[in-house]
């Protein structure tokens, strides 16, 4: 009865989803105010009713009723509850349901905290938010039905979740990382409301800005969870593989930092504005691509759900009519939008537009990389594959040409200014960085170019990062120091650029600096690695919840001194079988301590790999100041506060749109 | 002057739209493929020298000794279950009269010799290869697997798994005609070449 | 992170590659950790780096060190053979690739084919920058509107001349 129900629920909400798409925009054409005004409560309607079906799902797993289709191949009766809930979205359909969930929340987000938005505006971004959730829904409704049924054979037991997925990375990153996917659907939405209506001034980038940035911001910290969960659940100590999963993330996350730097300067200087309207379409685009490329079965990955040519095809004519619409509607509208070019060559809008030149282009090539093998195939020239070593080979380079820029660009100024008065801002600091680099980095460790360059470049952006926030508290002649000139706008740019310094060093530091031994290892042996001693001091079963473990206990010192006790385990599932290795970490700042166990080689011994990896949690730390930063912006007063006179002018603008 | 730089606007405008159109295309095509299919890296070269024992007689054979052409090799060892799948149809084809050399990949002789006795044997010679040196030289990354042999002795055609009689009318029947049941096949239009 | 457990058999080619696959254990389930003897520190690192490069023509992308599958083993074993016969990389790779083609390299080799793959990041920024080029040329002056002193003056006067 339950998934009855739940269909039924999924249904209603797909039905009210035709409604947002169609009837506030109609509204928004023909000027009536009641039609715009049902806007809200359409959204709301749709989200009541996905979280209906959600909820019933839910309940399904958690009930552990067999006859449902995916809890059946996904869950297990001995599986720990928490697992059974987060399952609803380790596989396809659940995964879909989740995505239609979050579409949701963010268009009633988009619905009642846009007071002063022009009803117009607002009818249509939500309903082109509509049209995306027709579009899940009914894929959802008609390829892949959470709801399906396996009666009258319902299996006695579920075939369990994938012990990768036992995890509890398994319950915050697949909702993080749809947070951001799904939320870059807000800028576009905004972006095709302003092309439709021909309008698309700075305040139409104030209102997009704060919702891209936390759906930026989500993002990042999504993909920086994949990593992190990678990296202590797989086993060998890799944090990012250019899988094409992952890039089908982090295409959107590159093109999304593009947006973000460019809406910047779209409302502050009205320029860029075409630009950034592109941005826009870019980046929803790729993330519309990313779950294309992900069900589709066209890549192979170790991440992609089950593949199936013709959900594939389902997705693919969404895609093409969401983005060929769109990019469609831009060619035909963009001059109506294009700003003049008031700006000088040395001047930061010209700096942003390298910005945004360097992380599209670092965006196509993630693509061109991804899809190299399909167009070679495509074109029977062969099979190829693209890995690591090609994406490192090209991106860290352009990653490398971006960094001096981001020190330029705080100090520099609107409109016009001078490479003299860089020089006479800079120099002290960019001296002070040169001297330090090659020092720090031979104090650390032993000299390695790239670590020396890393932190060159990592202190080059954070000293200047520093010299900004200096200058700003202490602008004028007052003596105390201005706190309250760091507005949150500021403050998360801070956050954000350090944390990418962050990143950045903390890469390729774990890149060069890292050791690893693979030995045989048995009771009573010890080994060296990084100026730590490990010995292995035990071998013992131990059972779990849903598996038995094989638990070895290391004993780490350095010198005299007990550092950790770990305990990497190999782990068989009773229910599938499968076999994993729980990989055993004793975290630092400045190092992390990694034991994984391999197979037995007999006469009690184990195959045992050792790591060291120095500053890798600067990489995850990094990356979540990143996306701390993106959220802080939001909460700048600027978009939040309406004074009268902005309501009075946007009541006023309300009027001449309908002229446009 | 403002004629033109509208003109200008007005193609580049168009460019996103196009290079989405091409790739809408391209993604269209990869439904269609296969992204895990990979074909025979010696396509088209002789099939390669070796020295090694046959199965049933113990005596040293190579490349020589695959006399019979067109010929199927195939791949397959007894820890492979979907070879003892395929089996009962590689007897239907050896009794139509299609020569099936076998490369026992990575087995042991013995049990090897025992599972053929128990489920007949297709193949006109077994090569023995335990260690899976031939099998690398083929570019075999897995059992079962069955290539083609022509006339002059080249690989013209490798399938990956199973085989079947689908997938031989519609793949293998270019150079074997006369089907599994010693009957002449309708050709195929195009046989699927990997 | 997500693994596909089993294609789903909705057409033949599914079918059979369930069926082949049938056999392998969940080969992607847990790292891959042997311990090999290398005769020298130098053919560790060479190891290391090649068996990242080099992909398991059977698994769903994986490179040869991190899978479990067989053919990932008895590669590495060839690979660790080919370094201590001290082969140079170039001549490793073109042994697996004449086995098992393109597909076994994750960085393609730069030749016709992948000449757009390589020079792409090189033409896209150089497109790039000369469309910014463009961009600053094409709107005449080279400068946003800077007064020169003479058009200073004269605006001075036409505004004192207007001035009520």
């Amino acid at each position: 009865m339950i998934p009855e129900l739940g269909h039924v629920a999924l249904i209603v909400a797909f039905g009210l989803a035709i409604g947002l798409t169609l009837v506030p925009f109609w509204g928004s054409m023909r000027a009536n105010v009641s039609a715009m005004n049902l806007a809200p409560s359409l959204a709301v309607g749709v989200l009541v009713f996905t979280a209906i079906a959600f909820g019933l799902l839910a309940i399904s797993f958690l009930r552990d009723d067999f006859s449902v289709a995916v809890v059946a191949a996904n869950s297990n009766s001995l599986l720990p509850p928490l697992f059974k809930f987060s399952a609803l979205w380790g596989n396809h359909e659940g995964s879909l349901l989740l995505w239609v969930l979050i579409l949701s929340g963010w268009m009633t987000a988009v619905a009642f905290l846009s007071r002063g938005l022009p009803l117009v505006m607002m009818a249509r971004v939500l309903s082109v938010m509509g049209l995306i959730a027709v579009g899940f829904l009914a894929f959802s409704l008609l390829t892949s039905n959470p709801f399906e049924r396996l009666l009258p054979n319902m299996p006695a037991d579920g075939s369990d979740l994938n012990p990768l997925l036992q995890d509890p990375g398994l319950i915050i990153h697949p909702p993080l990382l749809y947070m951001g996917y799904v939320g870059l659907s807000v800028p576009f939405a905004f972006a095709i409301a302003a092309l439709i209506g021909g309008r698309l001034d700075a305040s139409w980038a104030r209102w997009s800005r704060p919702w891209t940035n936390v759906a930026w911001g989500f993002l990042t910290l999504g993909i920086m969870l994949g990593s992190w969960w990678a990296y202590y659940e797989l086993g060998w100590g890799g944090w990012w593989f250019w899988d094409p999963v992952e890039n089908a993330s982090f295409m959107p996350w590159l093109m999304g930092t593009a947006l973000v730097h460019s809406l910047a300067v779209t409302e502050k200087r009205g320029v860029f504005r075409s630009w950034t309207v592109l941005l826009a379409i870019f980046a929803f685009s790729l993330s519309l691509l990313g779950t294309f490329l992900v069900r589709s079965g066209v890549l192979t990955s170790v991440h992609a759900f089950a593949a199936d040519p013709e959900r594939g095809l389902f997705i693919l004519v969404f895609l093409a009519l969401v983005v060929g619409g769109s990019l469609l509607l831009y060619a035909l509208r963009a001059p109506t939008v294009a700003s003049r070019v008031e700006y000088a060559v040395i001047s930061r809008e010209s700096l942003l537009m390298v910005n945004n030149l360097v992380f599209t282009v670092a965006a196509t090539i993630v693509l061109l990389g991804t899809l190299f093998p399909l167009v070679m195939d495509a074109l029977s020239l062969g099979k190829y594959s693209v890995g690591p070593p090609y994406f490192n080979a090209v991106f860290v380079p352009l990653m490398a040409l971006l960094m001096p820029f981001m020190t330029l660009g705080p100090v520099s100024r609107w409109r016009q200014d001078s490479p003299r008065r860089w020089l006479h801002e800079l120099l002290t600091p960019a001296i002070a960085v040169v001297v330090l680099a090659p020092v720090l980095s031979v104090m650390l460790f032993s000299f390695n170019l790239w670590v020396a360059l890393a932190v060159l470049l990592a202190g080059w952006v954070s000293l200047g990062v520093l010299r900004d926030l200096w200058h700003r508290l202490r602008v004028g002649n007052s003596a105390g120091l201005q706190w309250q000139r760091l507005t949150p706008s500021f403050l998360g740019m801070t956050l954000a650029h350090i944390g990418f310094a962050a990143v950045v060093l903390g890469a390729v530091v774990v890149t060069q600096h890292s050791e690893e031994r693979d030995l045989r290892m048995a009771e009573g042996d010890s080994a060296e690695l990084g100026g730590y001693r490990f010995e292995m001091t035990r071998i013992s079963q131990q059972p779990g919840p849903n598996y038995i473990a094989d638990q070895a206990s290391f004993l780490v010192t350095e010198g005299e001194t007990v550092i950790a006790l770990l305990t990497p385990e190999k782990r068989r599932y009773l229910a599938s079988g499968q076999v994993m290795t729980e990989a055993a970490i004793d975290a630092g700042m400045l190092r992390d301590i990694y034991i994984a166990l391999g197979e037995p080689v007999g006469e009690g011994a184990w195959a045992v790999r050792l790591q060291y990896k120095p500053m890798v949690r600067w990489l995850w730390v990094g990356a979540f100041l990143i996306g701390l930063g993106a959220l802080v912006t939001a909460l700048d007063r600027r978009y939040r506060v309406q004074s009268v006179a902005r309501q009075v002018t946007d009541a006023a603008n309300q009027g001449l749109e309908f002229a446009g | 002057m403002r004629r033109i730089r509208v003109s200008n606007l007005q193609a580049r405008r168009f460019i996103p739209l196009l290079g989405f159109g091409l790739l809408s295309v391209l993604l269209f095509r990869g439904l269609s493929l296969d992204p895990t299919a990979l074909p025979a890296a010696r396509l088209g070269q002789s099939f390669p020298e070796f020295t090694k024992l046959e199965l049933q007689s113990g005596e040293a054979i190579g490349v020589a000794n695959l006399s019979q052409r067109p010929a199927l090799v195939n791949v397959w060892a007894t820890w492979c279950y979907s070879c003892r799948v395929e089996h009962p149809f590689l007897l239907e084809l050896a009794e139509a009269g299609i020569p099936i050399y076998g490369l026992n990949y990575k087995d042991d002789a013995a049990k090897a010799r025992a599972w053929l006795g128990q489920l007949g044997d297709p193949y006109a010679l077994n090569i023995v290869d335990a260690e899976g040196s031939l099998g690398l030289d083929l570019g075999v990354y897995g059992a079962p697997e069955t290539y083609v042999i022509d006339q002059e002795g080249r690989i013209v055609h490798r399938h990956v798994g199973i085989l079947h009689a689908e997938v031989f009318s519609a793949d293998f029947s270019a150079w074997f005609p006369q089907g599994p049941l010693g009957v002449e096949m309708p050709a195929r239009q195009g046989s699927v070449a990997e | 992170m997500k693994r596909i457990p089993t294609v789903p058999a909705t057409s033949s080619y599914g079918l059979t590659a369930v069926a082949f696959c049938g056999w392998l254990l969940a080969a992607t389930a847990h790292a891959v950790i042997e311990t090999y003897e290398f005769s020298s520190p130098a053919l560790e690192v060479r190891y290391h780096t090649l068996s990242q490069e080099l992909r398991c023509p059977k698994c769903q992308n994986q490179n040869i060190a991190d899978s479990n599958a067989p053919i990932a083993r008895d590669l590495r074993v060839v690979l660790v053979e080919q370094l201590e016969a001290g082969q140079s990389d170039e001549q490793i790779l073109a042994f697996m690739v004449a086995r098992y083609g393109e597909f076994v390299r994750y960085r393609p080799a730069v030749d016709r084919n992948t000449a757009l793959l390589w020079w792409a990041p090189a033409i896209l920024l150089g497109a790039g920058l000369i469309a910014l080029t463009f961009h600053f040329r094409g709107r005449g002056a080279g400068a946003a509107p800077v007064l020169t002193a003479s058009e200073t003056a004269e605006l001075k006067k036409l505004m004192e001349d207007n001035s009520p």
